[in-house]
Order: structure tokens, then C-alpha cells, then sequence
């Protein structure tokens, strides 16, 4: 944590409430998100026991396992999920943007004109914290290899023991491919709404207990008349009657007293039903189920709606739709990948594709960083603090000329009043920020005492001998200069998967020469062991 | 790995069970009062590691009072507990793996290590597992491991052996799930977990713990070699005594369920390091005779005493709080609330304290913050004047000082920036620049 956050957070503690991290937001919100909270079962490696979802606020779609070791009963869930998910999801492959760019053959050097295919829009899923975005991709794990018996017998392969229903691989690859989207910094396919609240704004506790939505709501949002911290522990702690929190966990976990003093319980009911082959008995232990677990999803639904207006209150960074359009690049290729009958993605990335995958993410952490230092003064101000960027008002400007070439170039000095003082000798490169172009400039001088610093400004100014009008900020103008590049460099090219070099392990194998179906889950017998 | 100290003196010389308590153990006992005593186990032992300078936590796990229901009666309960499918579907799978003589296990045993195939006879060791007789299976556990010392190439399966090791002046029961001489005279610590093995890695927390805990086990394995050799235990786990001293092996096994489904397999963990750094920090407690000294007379945390006097008798007692005991200590709701109340700055993270210096409070460093900003010449960024520094560049702690101006610096910005995109949202049409 740095400093300033650190100093927010004391902040909060003094206000009795969250006060702002950023003042714009830092993450692309669609206009309508498909908001989702998952729960798992306890003790079950990727069981889900029912998921809340939907894009309208007032009716979200539930669905529920009344017996969360029954494998059909989990697959059949699952099967829902697709139904739900699946034409949601592939829906915005069918508008495109079509965009043409030159390519050089590199074989004879000919330019050839090539048209792409953008998706206008992409979907985007929310979900409550990060523990949900890694129960999707464990979800995403044990469905994307099995096989239903349709497309075995497409394959013309033995379905196995156990087939699943026909959507439910796809589904699979769908969220395999948003989990790992998620992990890219800035993306906004996937979002965990405790991290885009802990992006915003700063409460009086520590970030691990943030990642309680109920308390980290309560720090931003306090109902009427309690202090930030006596609603976040009303929301940690604070019981019914029976036992039960009022808050339930946002999940995928859910609370050991839940799950003992009402879910267990209703569980043995429903298994003592469908024993007796009461068939209408069953029926209706199922949806005692059901209102159990809708009630403990419940809440979190309405937070995280609730979240989603405090995020959409604050006015959206300028460098947005920027990051928006990778994450329409990244749903896409995936569409495309699909379409061309691409196997599921693999348990472990090539060599290749693991080295691009990890040059991507620091790129777009480099580019996160960078962008929303532009967006928001509160970021910037972390980069002056460290002596990475220097901002004030232009006190003076004098005219100086370099001489060495044949005609005399602008080079006019910058003088700024600031208290920053920037980390770097004079003749270091500074770069423009907000400026009318991209402009370089260089570090002749820092007086911190006076709280003076002089630049010179090395380009952007046009190839006259005077400076063209704008280029050049005028006294009483407020500037600011960074230490860091304001773009993000491309790191060095990487081979074809094909081409892996035989230091990497080769080519990959396909997975598909290889496969061996899972083993299956916990068989019926195993129930109640 | 420098965590040996070679000039430190031996502990106590290994002491053979007793059966009658020793007068710390009485007066351990006392503060308990009637209430039954929790035994100090793994878990504790390594939760309390992760947190060495905590003397409330050292005191209160070694008179054995039971924390859950000391932190209901201060009206802070703990929030933890484990749903009834987590605990059958944990007992199933340990069913499973200890199914049919152990065979399966063995195979992962053998496998993991890479241990030969072999037709060696497995034996069962008979221990006493009367859970009210803590000394006698102690010393049952013991004497199997002195009789399967005794008899090479036999495979010995101990199920659930309890071991003693003494920390900080309190003694530690530990239970390993299993424990297994080898045909080649070596033992080895088998931790059964129910987390799964995914694609051959697992939940590095998850796995961080088995580890710790099974470095733990291994600790208290080698005294009993040492013990039963009649040796001073080696302290370094880096080397391995010769001799049956040396019979404990560092390397655990880790049996949990492959991927989605209920097969067990099982890692082989190299525990060195963490028992290096539990045996370390272990050291590092401070012994509980000095802290009980500073308890005034008459403390107790029996169920005969009031809220008040639990309350004042836990207050007496030295916490340090951060905010990572909440998920590991059943007082941290409570530890958390006395922190808040104080104002301190560890309840808004680790390593808070760290950048805030020589402040506790956070009274403290606001105060610090808003001295520097509103003190005349000390001003918002952009206005004329010097900056902060000049006011208090005089003062005469210099810790506090640096500590202050940056504080005073991050203000000043922090306002700067909110009043810049302040002017922003009043005037939206203002361009960039």
C-alpha cells in the first residue's frame, strides 16, 4: 500500500466512512452487465450449489442443486447455466466492426490490404469478489474437456461413463477464457466487484477485511446514523435468532452455521423424500432448498446492484474506451477460436503462449498504470509523491534556440513552481503529460528551495523556427511532466507455438491425441460419506 | 539458510513423560481455572509462529484456555467453524486413504520417494487412544516408535501418534494424522488434507499450512529420535544426525483428492524450511514464565469470572494485532476492537506501521499531516512559498520529522489532486492541460 492510500485510509477512519481513491472511474461499466453470484459446496473441489443471475436488478434467474453430491443434479445446473449464459454470450459475435490495415507479405515485400473483424460490443460478467472469478475458472477447468454424447458421437469417440448435457463444454471454454481474461490488469470482461470498490475509494479497515463486500459496502455507503466501521461489523458479524448472519457471505463459500443449522438439515429431508420415491415430497424439499439458498443470495445480489450505481455515480476515465476495445479484441479471437473448432484451451500453457500471455500482462499493467495516471490527479499525485512526475504552474517561458544544425530549432526553457521534486539528474528525459502533443522535454534544473524546476521542451513544436501557436504552455498555465514513457513498449517478438525451440519443450502436443477423460466425481455411492 | 545459531545453548535436556505436573503447569492450570483445557496443537502452534510477538496469544494457548469461548463471553465471538459436508467429506477421504491396510498410501509412499517395490510385512502399532490420557499416549506413541526402530524392514503404520514438544516453557500435544517407519528404519510424516491436488499443483496457502504443520510434526518427531538415542537433538534442519537421531525424515508426504474427484495422491513436501523458520521463531517466543510474571495476582480465566474480570485479565496480557488474525485467531474480533478503540494504525494493515514511522495513532499522523500543511510557509503545492520541509526541518526527532514532511507532502497532494478534479466536475467543457 502506498502512502497516500495509507493516508486515505486514515482518512476514513476520522470521517467514520470511505472517502475517494480516484476521482474518475478507473473501469468500463456496460450498459447492461450480467451480474452473477455463484455458491459452491463445502468441501467439494468446483461443486456449484446454486447461482443468482441476471441483467435486470428486480428479477434475477435462480438456479439450485438440492443435493450437491448428486453429479446429475450438478451437471443439470450447469446445463441451465449455458442455457442462460451461452446466448447471452455468443450474441455480440454477430455485429462487427469491419477494420482494414496494410500487411507486408514478408515473403515478397507486396502490400496487401486485410479486413478484421471487431465485435461492437462485448459481454461483461460481474461477480462479487475475486473468489468468484476463480470458482468460475475451476468451473470452467472441469467442464471444458468432458464430452456429451452428441458431440462423442460426432467424434466418434466412446462418450465415457459419464456424458454431459450437450452446452455444458462449451460454457466451459467460455468462462475458462474470462477467467483469464480477468487476469489481465485493466480488463473488464470479468470483474470482481470488491476489487473495483477497493480501486475507489479507501476505507477505515484493512484491505483483507475489504474483501468482505457487506462491511466494505457498509464503509463506503453507512446507513443513516452509524459510523462506517459499526456498519461494516454489523455486516461481519451481526446474527438473527436463529443464528443466521444477517449479511451472508458474498461466496462462492458459504457460512459453516448456514450450512449446518439450515442447509444440512433440509438436505437430509430432501434425500429421506426421494428414498421413499415420494416423488411430490421431493419436489417440494427441493424448493425448501431453493428459498434457503435464495435467501442467502439475495443480499449479495442487491449489493452488488447496489455497487454498480455508487461506481456509475463517478464520471468515467477518458482512457476507457481504449481498454474496452482490447477486451473486444480478447472476445473476438475467442468467438473466432470457437467458430474454427479449436480445441478447449489446455490445462498448462505452451511455452509460447505462457511467455505471451505474461508479456500481455505486463504490458497492460505498464498501460493501466500509465493511462490512469492521465486520467486522474489522485493517481498522478502517487507518482509525484515518488519523484516520478513533477506538476505546477508555468511561472516563465524564454525563448533558446539549438544551433548546431543548419537552421536554429526551438528549445525554449519551462520554468514551474511545484514542491515535486522529481528523482533524476538534470539532462533527464521528461515526457508531456496533457500536453497537445506528445512532447519530450529535459530536466535542466530543480531548485527545491524555492520550489522552482526548469525544463526544456525538445519536440513537438513544428520545424519552423518559432514554435507553432499551443505547442509551447504559456505563464500561469498548469503543466505536468513525467519520468516514465507515456506509452507502453512492445516487448520482443516471440515465436509460432509451432516453432517452439526445442529449449521450451518443443512444439506442444495437442491435448487431444493425449486425452484422458477426467475421473469422475465423487460417485452416488460415496453420497453422505 | 543461516536460521542455526550455533552459540545458542541446548534447551532442557530431553525430560521422559511425566505423569505428575510441573509447578508452571499448575499454575498454568490456575489461570484456567475450571474450564477444560484445549491442548496447545499444530495449527496453534503454527499460527502463533506467524505471529511470534503476540503474549496474549502464547499465554492463553498455553494454559490451555479454550479461546472460542473466552472471545463469546467478551462479546467478540469468533467467526469461525467448518460446514458439516467440509468435515464428512474430510473424514471420508481420510477413510479412504487408510482403507485396506493402507495399501493405497503405501504405493503413494513408495512412489513419491522413490522408494523400491518391496514385500515388506506392515504393522500396525498399538497406541493407547484414550483422549484423557494425554502422557500415556504419549509414551505408547514412543514406545511404538522404539519397537519399530527396533525391528528393520517392516513397514510400521502409526495411526494418529501423539507427540510432545515443549515450547516456550508450555508443552505442545501433537497429533499427526499418520506417522510410517519404513522398511529402511526412516519415519515419515503423512498429512491427509481434503483440498484437491489440480493438475498437479494445489492452493499454496492451503499447501503453506500443511507444510508448516507438518514441519512442526517433524520437530517433534526428531526430539523423540533424540530422546529414544539418547542424544542432544540437532537443531538445524538443514543436517541430519546420524543414527536412529536421524530417523525422522524431512520430507512430508501430502496426501489430498486428485483433481474434481475423491482418488487420493499425494506430494512429497521438503519441510526443511519451514521448520527452520518455525524452530526459529519458536525460540523467539518469549518464555511464558516472564509473561505470566507481569499478569497482577489474582488474574484468572476461568468460567467463575464476571465479563469485567475476563476482560481486565485479557487486556493484561500484551497483544499484537494485524489484521491477518482475524482468519487465524479466535480473539482477533476482539483484539481488532481494542485496537480501533486505541486508534491504532495496525488495524489498517501489515505494513502500515512501517510507512507511517514513529506514529501509533492514527490521531497521531493526521495531526502530523494537517500541523505541516496549515503551518504558514508549509502550503498546498502550487502556491508560492517553500514547502514543508522548511518548517520542519528544526525539529529536533528526525525520524518524526521525515516521517511528518512525507506525510505532510501525501496531504498536500491528496487535497490538491481532489480539489483539481473538483474544479474539473464544476467545469466539464476545461480541456486537458
Amino acid at each position: 500500500m502506498s502512502l497516500l492510500s495509507t493516508l486515505a485510509r486514515m482518512e476514513a477512519v476520522r470521517d467514520g466512512r470511505a472517502v475517494p481513491l480516484a476521482t474518475v472511474r478507473h473501469r468500463h461499466l456496460a450498459d447492461r452487465p450480467m451480474v452473477l453470484v455463484p455458491l459452491a459446496a463445502a468441501g467439494e473441489a468446483g461443486a456449484p450449489l446454486a447461482v443468482m443471475l441476471g441483467q435486470d436488478r428486480e428479477s434475477p434467474v435462480l438456479l439450485t442443486v438440492p443435493q450437491p453430491l448428486d453429479r446429475d443434479r450438478r451437471f443439470a445446473l450447469l446445463a441451465d447455466l449455458a442455457a442462460e449464459l451461452l446466448p447471452w454470450l455468443e450474441g455480440f459475435g454477430t455485429e462487427v466492426d469491419l477494420l482494414t490495415r496494410e500487411v507486408k507479405d514478408p515473403a515478397t515485400g507486396e502490400k496487401t490490404e486485410q479486413v478484421r473483424e471487431l465485435c461492437t460490443n462485448a459481454p461483461q460478467l460481474l461477480v462479487p469478489g475475486p473468489a468468484a472469478v476463480e470458482f468460475l475458472g475451476l468451473l470452467g477447468r472441469s467442464t471444458r474437456f468432458r464430452r456429451s454424447a452428441e458431440t462423442a458421437l460426432d467424434e466418434g469417440v466412446d462418450p465415457g461413463p459419464y456424458p454431459v448435457p450437450a452446452r455444458v463444454p462449451l460454457l466451459g471454454r467460455w468462462l475458462t477464457h474470462l477467467r483469464d481474461r480477468a487476469q489481465v490488469p485493466g480488463s473488464s470482461l470479468l470483474l470482481a466487484m470488491t476489487d473495483l470498490l477497493g480501486r475507489h475509494w479507501a476505507t477505515g479497515q484493512s484491505r483483507l477485511e475489504d474483501q468482505h463486500l457487506g462491511a466494505l459496502l457498509a464503509w463506503i455507503d453507512p446507513p443513516a446514523g452509524r459510523t462506517g466501521a459499526e456498519a461494516a461489523l454489523l455486516a461481519e458479524t451481526a446474527r438473527d435468532g436463529h443464528g443466521q448472519l444477517l449479511c451472508p457471505p458474498a461466496g462462492p463459500t458459504t457460512d459453516p452455521r448456514f450450512d449446518s443449522g439450515l442447509l444440512a438439515p433440509a438436505i437430509t429431508r430432501y434425500d429421506a423424500a426421494r428414498k421413499l420415491d415420494d416423488a411430490v415430497a421431493a419436489q417440494a424439499r427441493e424448493a425448501e432448498i431453493a428459498a434457503l439458498l435464495e435467501a442467502v443470495l439475495r443480499p449479495t445480489w442487491d449489493r452488488l446492484w447496489q455497487g454498480l450505481d455508487l461506481l456509475r455515480a463517478l464520471p468515467a476515465a477518458a482512457h476507457l474506451p481504449e481498454r474496452w476495445e482490447g477486451d473486444r479484441w480478447s472476445y473476438t479471437s475467442h468467438r473466432d477460436r470457437i467458430a474454427a473448432g479449436e480445441p478447449p484451451q489446455p490445462v498448462r500453457d505452451d511455452a509460447v503462449t505462457a511467455a505471451r500471455k505474461l508479456a500481455q500482462r505486463e504490458r497492460e499493467q505498464t498501460r493501466l498504470d500509465i493511462q490512469e495516471a492521465l486520467d486522474d490527479p489522485l493517481a498522478m499525485a502517487e507518482h509525484r509523491l515518488a519523484g516520478e512526475a513533477l506538476a505546477g504552474r508555468v511561472v516563465a517561458v524564454e525563448a533558446a534556440y539549438d544551433e548546431t544544425g543548419r537552421s536554429p530549432k526551438p528549445r525554449p526553457l519551462v520554468t514551474v513552481r511545484t514542491s515535486d521534486r522529481p528523482h533524476g539528474d538534470p539532462g533527464r528525459e521528461l515526457y508531456r503529460a496533457g500536453g497537445p502533443t506528445a512532447q519530450k522535454a529535459e530536466l535542466v534544473s530543480a531548485d527545491p528551495a524555492a520550489g522552482l524546476v526548469t525544463v526544456r521542451l525538445l519536440n513537438g513544436m513544428g520545424r519552423r523556427k518559432e514554435p507553432e501557436p499551443g505547442s509551447v504552455p504559456e505563464p500561469g498555465e498548469q503543466v505536468c511532466f513525467t519520468l516514465f514513457e507515456l506509452t507502453a513498449r512492445q516487448s520482443a517478438p516471440l515465436p509460432e507455438p509451432e516453432d517452439t525451440p526445442w529449449t521450451h519443450g518443443g512444439p506442444p502436443v495437442t491435448r487431444t491425441a493425449t486425452a484422458q477423460p477426467d475421473l469422475p466425481t465423487a460417485p452416488a455411492d460415496e453420497e453422505g460419506a | 539458510m543461516n536460521d542455526f545459531i550455533p552459540g545458542r545453548p541446548a534447551p532442557e535436556p530431553p525430560q521422559s513423560p511425566r505423569l505428575s505436573p510441573s509447578p508452571l503447569e499448575r499454575r498454568l492450570a490456575g489461570l484456567r481455572g475450571d474450564a477444560p483445557q484445549r491442548s496447545l496443537d499444530a495449527r496453534a502452534l503454527a499460527a502463533l509462529a506467524a505471529n511470534p510477538g503476540c503474549g496474549r496469544r502464547a499465554v492463553l494457548d498455553a494454559a490451555g484456555v479454550d479461546k472460542t469461548d473466552l472471545a463469546t463471553r467478551l462479546g467478540n465471538p469468533a467467526p469461525f467453524g467448518q460446514s458439516p459436508f467440509a468435515i464428512s467429506r474430510g473424514l471420508g477421504f481420510e477413510r479412504r486413504v487408510k482403507a485396506d491396510g493402507c495399501t493405497v498410501l503405501l504405493d503413494l509412499l513408495r512412489e513419491q520417494l522413490r522408494l523400491p517395490e518391496d514385500s515388506a510385512p506392515v504393522v500396525f502399532a498399538e497406541l493407547v487412544d484414550d483422549p484423557g490420557l494425554p502422557a500415556g499416549r504419549v509414551a505408547s506413541a514412543r514406545v511404538a516408535l522404539a519397537a519399530a526402530a527396533a525391528r528393520p524392514g517392516v513397514w510400521t503404520v502409526l495411526d494418529q501418534p501423539l507427540l510432545r514438544l515443549e515450547v516456550a516453557g508450555s508443552t505442545a500435544h501433537l497429533e499427526p494424522d499418520l506417522v510410517v517407519v519404513r522398511p529402511d528404519g526412516r519415519w515419515t510424516v503423512v498429512e491427509i488434507k481434503s483440498f484437491p491436488i489440480l493438475d498437479g499443483g494445489a492452493d499454496a496457502v492451503k499447501v503453506g499450512a500443511a507444510a508448516r504443520q507438518a514441519a512442526v510434526y517433524v520437530l517433534a518427531l526428531r526430539e523423540t529420535a533424540a530422546a529414544l538415542a539418547g542424544v542432544e537433538p540437532v537443531r538445524d534442519p538443514y543436517r541430519e544426525p546420524e543414527g536412529l537421531a536421524g530417523a525422522p525424515d524431512s520430507t512430508a508426504l501430502l496426501v489430498c483428492p486428485k483433481d474434481f474427484g475423491n482418488q487420493p495422491t499425494a506430494a512429497a513436501v521438503d519441510v526443511r524450511k519451514p521448520m527452520a523458520v518455525t524452530r526459529r521463531q519458536l525460540d523467539r517466543l518469549t518464555r511464558v514464565e516472564q509473561l505470566l510474571d507481569v499478569l497482577p495476582t489474582g488474574t484468572g480465566f476461568g468460567r467463575d469470572r464476571s465479563d469485567g474480570q475476563l476482560a481486565a485479565a485479557v487486556g493484561a496480557l500484551q497483544a499484537v494485532y494485524s489484521p491477518d488474525c482475524l482468519s487465524a485467531c479466535e480473539l482477533g474480533f476482539h483484539c481488532r476492537a481494542e485496537a480501533r478503540c486505541a486508534g491504532s494504525v495496525e488495524t489498517l494493515g501489515r505494513g502500515v506501521r512501517g510507512e507511517l514511522g514513529s506514529f501509533h495513532t492514527v490521531e497521531q499522523a493526521l495531526a502530523a499531516a494537517a500541523a505541516a500543511v496549515t503551518a504558514p510557509g508549509g502550503t498546498h503545492a502550487d502556491t508560492a512559498g517553500g514547502t514543508p520541509s522548511d518548517t520542519l526541518a528544526d525539529t529536533p526527532d528526525d525520524g518524526d520529522a521525515e516521517s511528518a514532511l512525507r506525510l505532510a507532502r501525501a496531504a498536500a497532494l491528496r487535497a490538491e489532486a481532489l480539489q483539481t478534479a473538483a474544479l474539473q466536475a464544476a467545469a466539464p467543457v476545461g480541456g486537458a492541460g
